[in-house]
């Protein structure tokens, strides 16, 4: 697809492909599927749960998005850093945190990924290193150009992923942040999950250029157009741009188009677009059939199987489900809690 | 067997009408299909299933008004295995849950006592939302040079709907859709302001406003001062401010102490509908820059609003919404509602609360409340944000300087818990004032 680059440097390392992965086995494929399916399903339930009062506040899907998450995780290496917005539960579920306690965050229980106080839009799990989860449009993008400079000043090989919405790339902080960022090389790659609407807004109504890929130009930071809907052009893109941040060559930004199958958040009319134009995308572009029909193409997998996974991701998000709902509530005494780091004496 | 229930379409919404159904008895349906149309005071919405199955019977009729979150409303027969979170035995356990929630989020309906201070002549029932969108209208209509500029303002019609209807009556030239870029729109807000238009910028929440509060200090609220005198800058600030529901800490602030304390600025922040109508109005005309702080959790509380176009609220005057001789209340915003429930308790205990809604922070007036307690020898004030350095510490300090001998008890204040909002129902519910904390801190000052 498309690109745009603003050194030469960067046009080389794009043309040698030798800083790509290998080609992913069967086993790779089937994790990709299997961790698209079980977002999918996971975020239904949410769905379900706030439709019952369960859980509260915005509630902000990733149905439609999933190939992000999963091709972008594939291209990290464990030690590297994420950043997002309040659309997180498919990031957290990708990076490997369990449906379990990502629901029992949702419906604010004690056993949540953050003790219930942060909610659908404020996750964060430390120890896989990822940073949240905000719930400031464009905070995020500074924030993780942050991360980036303290990998820097450690040189510790890691690179921080940042992922930001098309309404969130017009924030006047990003714009900031690349130019600090390509300044002082910093290893950063901005994923802009383009999913064609920032609440109500279009791209079209929102953006005088509406390329995203060509945002970073004017600060030199080579960026490209991504097929956002396909798992595997996600991780091919991902591992390009993350040996580009990782040698030093410094950030790089991906225009994933996508789209978001459901409202902006539970309480969205969507007077903005049509039914038609929703079920054409989930027709012709969803990602996790896009995949499916690549592995029965391929014989990597019968329909057998693929029902066999079906059924135990439905199992595994009805127990995080009942687990969510019945976990108990954090304890009264949690509200005066953490404010503050209790400085050690 | 599936029940399908009523879903919760928003943070606040507790019943909503079911205005269609998609389906009819004995369709199949899939995960992701529409099935029905709610409508809910904000919108219509779009209700898809969440499982699959056939439609075996629809139990809330098409045109079916109230009908209450959580109640089921059509059955779903077959479509394999139910995970057990949706399997019919545990329905009542999961209303139960619902229940506890909703009873928890801090929506206080108005009331009784209200009724004896609504103004003269003929008057509407209006929610606060069009109360304000009617003064922005009427406003629009009146003077050329006054337009809206917001994210989502126009074509969404609001994202709380308060300009519902602007765009069809004005044109996208006077009620503007901004990208996301509270920092950008809100500096060509007050440039536009200082070559002397009369915008009215929203922030879909003042939380987003934060993004922009250099341009509201720095450049809106000093250059008048700092020119000389030679340019003004006649700007509105407008949106909801302070705790909705469940929104958790980036979502859920109150920042009304915040702008009271910048001198330039005018902070306003109505309780009721006529106040609403009536300050925005003079908000609007008014020469300074004016941060008017609205609160989502009253948009949908109705009113008696006065009809006249030429109501108007002047900035910087108090209102007693009840009489009382035994302690005064100090509210604004959502808490005056708190305060006069709170005041009904009291009641219940032979205690006559005098209940006063600040209405405008700065500037404050002074006189009304210190009047109070001269009168009741006791002061509680009320606030949802953070107590520390924050509009009751303002009020107590005045009182103390200017009524110090009047006073039979130290002022008491209740505001939210030195804490960000958290997410948790129960721990959201402890941290914000209630009816209750309020009773508790007047029985205080009054020493029983
Ligand atoms: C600074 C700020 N302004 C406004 C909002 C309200 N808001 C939340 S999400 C959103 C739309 C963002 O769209 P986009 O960046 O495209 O991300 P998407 O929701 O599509 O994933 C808006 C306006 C906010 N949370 N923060
Ligand atoms: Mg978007």
């Amino acid at each position: 697809m498309a690109r745009v680059s603003a050194s030469k440097t960067a046009t080389a390392a794009r043309r040698s492909g030798s800083e790509e992965g290998p080609v992913p086995d069967r086993e790779q494929l089937l994790a990709y599927y299997r961790s698209m399916l079980l977002i999918r399903r996971f975020e239904e339930r949410a769905g379900q749960l706030y439709g019952m009062g369960l859980i509260g506040g915005f509630c902000h899907l990733y149905i439609g998005q999933e190939a992000i998450a999963v091709g972008m995780h594939a291209a990290q290496r464990a030690g590297d850093q994420v950043i997002t917005g309040y659309r997180e539960h498919g990031h957290m579920l990708a990076a490997g945190v369990s449906p379990r306690s990502v629901m029992a965050e949702l419906t604010g229980r004690a056993a949540g990924v953050a003790k219930g106080k942060g909610g659908s839009m404020h996750m964060f799990d430390a120890e896989r290193g990822f940073y949240g989860g905000h719930g400031i449009v464009g905070a995020q993008v500074s924030l993780g150009t942050g991360l980036a400079l303290a990998n820097r000043y450690r040189n510790d090989g890691k690179v921080a992923f940042v992922y930001f919405g098309d309404g969130a790339a017009n924030q006047g902080q990003v714009y900031e942040s690349f130019n600090m960022a390509e300044l002082w090389r910093l290893p950063v790659v901005y994923v802009i999950e383009n999913n064609q609407y920032a609440m109500g807004t279009s791209v079209e109504r929102s953006s005088s250029e509406t390329h995203l890929f060509r945002r970073g130009a004017s600060f030199n930071i080579p960026g490209e157009e991504v097929d956002g809907m396909d798992v595997l052009a996600v991780r091919e893109a991902g591992l390009r741009a993350a040996a580009h941040a990782r040698s030093g060559k410094g950030p790089y930004l991906l225009e994933m188009k996508t789209y978001r199958y459901r409202g902006h958040s539970m309480s969205d009319p969507g007077k903005y677009r049509t039914r038609e134009e929703i079920d054409e995308v989930r027709k012709t572009r969803d990602p996790i059939e896009h995949l499916q029909e690549r592995l029965a193409r391929e014989g990597a997998v019968d329909e057998a199987a693929t029902r066999a996974m079906d059924a135990e991701i439905k199992e595994a998000v009805a127990d995080a489900a009942e687990f969510a709902r019945t976990a108990p509530e954090p304890d009264a005494s949690e509200l005066m809690t953490e404010i503050y780091v209790e400085a050690a004496v | 067997m599936t029940d399908i229930l009523m879903p919760a379409l928003s943070p606040t919404m507790e019943e909503g009408k079911l205005a269609k159904w998609l389906v009819k008895v004995g369709d199949k349906v899939r995960s992701g299909d529409v099935i029905a149309e709610i409508e809910t005071d904000k919108a219509t919405m779009e209700v898809e299933a969440a499982d699959e199955g056939i439609v075996e019977a629809i139990l809330a009729p098409e045109g079916a008004e109230g009908v209450k979150v959580n109640s089921v409303i059509a059955r779903l027969q077959g479509g394999g295995a139910q995970p057990a979170a949706t399997a019919p035995a545990e329905g009542a356990v999961q209303v139960a849950i619902a229940a506890t929630a909703a009873a928890s989020s801090p929506a206080t309906p108005p009331p009784a006592s209200l009724a004896a201070e609504t103004p003269s002549g003929p008057t509407v029932r209006l929610s606060v939302r069009d109360s304000l969108r009617d003064a922005m209208a009427e406003e629009m209509r009146r003077d050329p040079s006054v337009f809206l500029m917001g994210e989502e303002v126009a074509q969404y019609q609001g994202a709380y709907k308060v300009s519902r209807g602007l765009l069809e009556e004005f044109g996208p030239a006077r009620v503007i859709d901004t990208p996301i870029t509270e920092h950008g729109f809100a500096g060509l807000g007050v440039g536009a302001a200082m070559a002397g238009l009369k915008p009215i910028v929203e922030f879909m929440t003042f939380n987003f406003a934060m993004q922009a509060i250099d341009q509201i200090i720095n450049s809106a609220a000093k250059t008048h001062y700092m020119s000389g005198g030679q340019i003004s800058c006649p700007i509105v600030f407008r949106g909801p401010n302070g705790a909705a529901a469940r929104v958790a800490a980036q979502h859920s602030q109150d920042y009304a102490a915040w702008y009271a304390h910048v001198p330039g600025l005018k902070v306003v922040a109505p309780y009721d509908g006529a106040d609403a109508k009536g300050l925005l109005k003079s908000a609007i005309r008014d020469p300074n820059p004016v941060v008017f702080l609205e609160h989502e959790m009253l948009y949908g509380h109705e009113f008696d609003v006065p009809a006249s176009d030429e109501w108007l609220v002047p900035l910087g005057s108090a209102r007693i919404h009840r009489q009382g001789a035994d302690v005064t209340l100090v509210a604004y915003s959502r808490m005056v509602g708190v305060a006069l429930a709170a005041a009904d308790l009291l009641a219940a205990q032979g205690i006559e609360a005098e209940v006063i809604d600040l209405r405008t922070l700065r500037p404050l007036d002074h006189g009304t409340v210190v009047a109070s307690v001269v009168k009741t020898h006791r002061l509680v004030t009320v606030e949802e944000g953070w107590g520390p350095m924050g509009v009751g510490a303002e009020v107590a300090a005045r009182v103390v300087a200017d009524a110090f001998d009047f006073l039979d008890a130290p002022p008491e204040r209740v505001s939210q818990a030195d804490t960000p909002l958290p997410y948790a129902a129960n721990l959201e519910a402890l941290a914000l004032p209630t009816a209750e904390s309020v009773v508790a801190a007047a029985l205080k000052a009054c020493y029983r």
